[in-house]
């Protein structure tokens, strides 16, 4: 129990998961035992395009242990409600559906699309027979790359189609004309930034189990959306909303691809309806590398025009975005790098065109950052460049554009994907780069780096600013109950994905109910409660955590009427401290149980209720949050650049930073220091290659590298907390923090450092073969 | 495939027989044979180190050893760090530093530093910092691991050597 009378809310309170964590005790997917359960595997595509032929599956059910084999039109007499996932969210821009199919019949549109699926006794089993499968597959000209997809004589990504663009759609406003009819300076240039994975340590999975006695499906999967699979499931196998319950176990980290609803966990579902026994498919690596959504790849081709004095005056361009195969999340990656290019720095005019493309590749759908970090990549390289046409520091050129703390909360001349205009809420940018140049040794670094260089090193050091949009709405539903024994039961639809939603929820109702976070049972990601969506978009504790603190001031009201009725005290006399209601002030150890006064609560037949009028001490809040919280931040980062061999070592970063009132500042660095090393994968390391064919060629982490603690640089972080005014606890969410600004830095960084050679980095992540052949060209003789 | 074989060896203390196919791995043999489920399953091809468990007193990838090789071997996994309902200096040392987010590396990375300081106590710091990189982990970026590993070192150090002597 917490002592002191400071709030909750801002300690860094021990998170409630981890002891079961540490101890072996978690209860991932593949964790969770089904005695005499049945495990699925997928026959996968081989091709990215091909059509699909037939295949006799006579011997493979006759395989060892195989009990059940489905193509897709085994699967069709399954899905009564339909074989079509409409993950998609709305867009009148989309030109044409592309919804997936469970298992897709005529023809198959990347490498790793489910074709069919066994159901055997073992995984091995399975596996084995998926193997066997004889399916004709006739291949197609794929479309492979991105540039040629958008072209109208390109092959079509799905054969019925007219052409791969998906969507066209745009951000325009101001006289772009006159922003760069006679500019001083225009910066011309083209950036692409590759495509990678989300890579949780724990891939998908799903475990479904129909009850003979009762008919119900309990489903579980490692999903960052319980509500939006129980949805599904409901939709396509024609069940009642009661006979379904999806839970959402301890998940192995998620990072964006676990948002949407797969095929596989619908497969799963049917199978283990129609064979009555338990069916299990847990995803392996290679599956995840191929199957498992991916994103960021992205073209831009874009134009700044600068006053002379670095004053923007317009932005303009075309951004070149690969959808992937099927639509699983609709155009929300593109919309936010669109939205988020101009956001935080004054820019009087802009024109971006969108166009969105269809590729024979993995699906795209949100990867920690969500087309963020390709924007501010975009934008901090652009700025990078006019500082150098200008003649003035890296630093003083977005000094000078940054929308200052004054105009705050400032509405921007963009609009969110609800039409809802887009307001800055709160921060002071400006200061934030100050501390962050402060932190990393800004002024006062070129004689350190001139001291290297005559030791044969090239150090190099860059910036980057960015904003976060967070805590999407509408809501998040959050009930709490003081139960009989006097336990605080809090059920939401907020759900868990290792991130310490909990712990910080519980910080949050506690503030309200005893301060004391043990006596508080979670439920997470409940969909028993009918509204709920689940965690994305950095979003849980600020739409969640204002319902929390909504539903928690009610209760509370509640419990001290009911107190203040048995004690026959005036209300504001009371307070609650853990499980009591004491006298305030008091620390006699005495007082009144919320047992008791839960036991009261209910009623008794023929009396009226104890100091209340409605019974029981609970309350639903769904706090409606239409804005989006801004947090922001600004990335300086130091690096050394071996000439010879064009390797890139990143020495130290510093992030200052501000997401509003942090619930629990531990928790906060923790998600902070896993967005800059996965951004910093995204800036050295993270690449899903491809041949011509679309054929995948990183699928294993040994090909795939992911950052490790080697790579790791020092890293510091200094915490400003402008509240946001949109939610009653003045909080932002932090999620995807790390990873917007990283890969913008290390190239700002790694331009210092070749400053004198003229080489512009325009490519994330930067390979070392890249930055060795620029080097090799800016300097034809070799290093000195 | 499917002709099982009968395996003996020790689990965290505990003689266990178990009967499974030879193309089993150890990793599947503890969590389905034995039911002991801290031991995760992270890629299945001995990079991420998700499945790291002791054997014979060294730190060992279980998706890269068939249950079969396990034959008379002392096995220990996450479960076998601290006696039930205890945590060791380690564990705690993991919630004291934030070491942890999703904890699905977690027991790889206990098992991982325990193992090579049981093998190797008189491993430096600047060691035991490298060791840390056969494992990867997506939540912490590996700052807080390191923190709580180097903390730990000490305790886990002055154990094995009042063990050895």
């Amino acid at each position: 129990m917490t002592q002191s009378n400071a709030p909750l809310v801002g300690q860094s309170v021990p998170r409630r998961e981890d002891r079961a964590l540490v101890s072996g005790k978690g209860r991932f997917l593949d964790d969770i035992a089904s005695p005499g359960g049945l495990h699925a595997a997928f026959l996968r595509s081989p091709y990215a395009h091909a059509r699909i032929g037939t295949a006799d599956l006579e011997e493979v059910r006759a395989m060892p242990g195989v009990v059940a084999v489905y193509t897709a039109r085994d699967l069709a007499a399954l899905l009564p409600g339909g074989q079509r996932l409409v993950t998609g969210l709305p867009s009148s821009s989309i030109a044409f559906a592309l919804d997936r199919p469970i298992l897709p019949e005529h023809e198959t549109v990347y490498v790793g699309e489910a074709l069919a699926m066994v159901v055997a006794e073992t995984r091995a089993e399975a596996e084995d027979a998926a193997e066997m499968i004889d399916l004709d597959l006739d291949p197609l000209e794929p479309v492979a790359d991105l540039e040629n997809a958008a072209r109208h004589d390109a092959p079509k990504a799905h054969a019925h189609l007219p052409h791969n663009r998906l969507a066209r759609f745009g951000f325009s406003y101001g006289d772009i004309a006159a922003a760069f009819d006679g500019a001083p300076h225009v910066m011309s240039r083209r950036f692409r930034i590759d495509r990678g994975g989300a890579h949780s340590m724990e891939g998908r999975g799903v475990l479904a189990a129909p009850d003979a006695m009762t008919g119900r499906l309990s489903v579980w999967s490692s999903t960052q959306t319980p509500h939006a699979l129980k949805r599904h499931i409901c939709t396509l196998l024609a069940r009642d909303d009661a006979e379904v319950e999806v839970t959402a176990p301890d998940l192995g980290g998620a990072f964006g691809p676990k948002l949407v609803t797969y095929p596989e966990e619908i497969a799963v579902a049917a199978a283990a309806q129609a064979l009555g026994r338990p069916v299990r498919w847990v995803e392996d690596r290679r599956e995840h590398f191929l199957a498992a959504c991916q994103e960021r790849e992205q073209l831009w081709t874009v134009e700044m025009a600068l006053e002379a004095d670095g004053r923007i005056r317009g932005l303009r361009g075309t951004l070149l975005h690969d959808h992937g195969a099927w639509t699983a999340r609709g155009l929300n990656v593109p919309y936010a790098s669109g939205m988020m290019l101009p956001l935080m720095y004054e820019v009087p005019a802009y024109d971006l065109d969108i166009i969105v493309t269809v590729t024979n590749k993995t699906p795209v759908t949100p990867v920690r950052g969500a087309g963020q970090p390709q924007a501010t990549y975009v934008m901090e390289r652009l700025l990078d460049a006019g500082a150098r046409a200008c003649g003035i520091d890296r630093a003083e050129i977005r000094r000078r554009n940054l929308v200052t703390p004054d105009r705050m909360p400032c509405e921007r001349p963009l609009k969110l994907r609800s039409g809802e205009p887009v307001i800055l809420d709160s921060g002071d940018y400006p200061r934030t780069q100050a501390t962050a140049l402060e932190g990393i040794g800004w002024h006062g670094f070129e004689d350190r780096r001139r001291e290297a260089r005559a030791r044969g090193k090239r150090l190099g050091l860059g910036l980057a600013n960015y904003v976060e949009g967070t805590g999407r709405g509408p809501y998040e539903t959050v009930t709490i109950r003081v139960a009989r024994d006097g336990r605080i039961k809090v059920n939401t639809g907020a759900a868990a994905m290792g991130q310490g939603v909990g712990t910080a929820l519980a910080q949050i109702v506690a503030e309200h109910l005893g301060r004391d976070p043990s006596t508080i049972d979670l439920t997470l990601g409940d969909t028993r409660e009918p509204y709920g969506f689940g965690g994305f978009n950095s979003r849980q504790t600020v739409v969640a955590g204002a319902s929390a603190d909504a539903a928690a001031r009610v209760v509370r009201r509640k419990v001290l009427q009911v107190a203040a009725h048995l004690l026959q005290m005036p209300e504001e006399n009371l307070d609650i401290a853990a499980d009591l209601v004491i006298v305030a002030g008091s620390n006699s150890g005495e007082g009144l149980s919320l047992a008791e006064i839960a036991a009261a609560s209910e009623g008794l037949p023929g009396y009226r209720l104890p100091g209340i009028d409605t019974p029981g001490l609970q309350a639903t809040e769904r706090v409606l949050i239409e804005g989006m919280a801004f947090a922001n931040g600004c990335l300086a980062a130091e690096v050394e650049v071996d000439e010879a061999t064009g390797a890139v070592h990143v020495a130290r970063l510093f992030l200052a930073h501000d997401c509003g009132r942090m619930v629990n500042p531990q928790m906060v660095d923790g998600q902070i220091l896993g967005g800059l090393a996965h951004g910093l994968g995204n800036a050295l390391y993270e690449k899903m290659c491809f041949d011509d064919q679309a054929q995948p060629l990183t699928a294993s982490l040994a090909d795939y590298l992911l950052v490790t603690s080697a790579e790791m640089p020092v890293i510091e972080i200094a915490h400003t907390e402008s509240p946001s005014p949109l939610n009653a606890l003045g909080v932002k969410g932090v999620g995807e923090s790390g990873v917007i600004p990283t890969a913008a830095a290390i190239a700002s960084a790694v331009e210092h450092a070749l400053e004198d050679l003229g080489i512009e980095i325009s490519e994330a992540p930067i390979s070392v073969q890249a930055l060795h052949a620029a080097i090799r060209a800016a300097r034809p003789g070799g290093p000195e | 495939m499917s002709d099982k074989t009968t395996i003996t060896l020790t689990v965290n203390g505990v003689p266990r027989t178990i009967a499974c196919v030879p193309r089993k791995t150890l990793a599947d043999a503890l969590r389905e044979d034995c039911r002991l489920t801290g031991t995760h399953v992270g890629c299945e091809h001995g990079v991420c180190g998700a499945c790291t468990v002791m054997v014979n007193g060294a730190p060992v990838r279980s998706c890269l050893m068939f249950a079969v090789q396990a034959e008379g071997a002392e096995v220990r996994t996450v479960e076998g760090l601290a006696p039930e309902g205890g945590l060791s200096v380690l564990q705690q040392a993991f919630i004291d530093h934030h070491a942890l987010q999703c904890g699905f590396c977690t027991p790889g990375f206990l098992m991982l530093i325990t193992g090579a300081l049981q093998k190797d106590p008189d491993m430096s710091d600047e060691e035991l910092t490298e060791v840390l990189s056969s494992n990867l982990c997506r939540c912490t970026g590996y700052r807080n691991i390191v923190r709580a590993a180097l903390a730990a070192a000490p305790a886990i150090r002055a154990s094995v050597r009042e063990t050895a002597a």
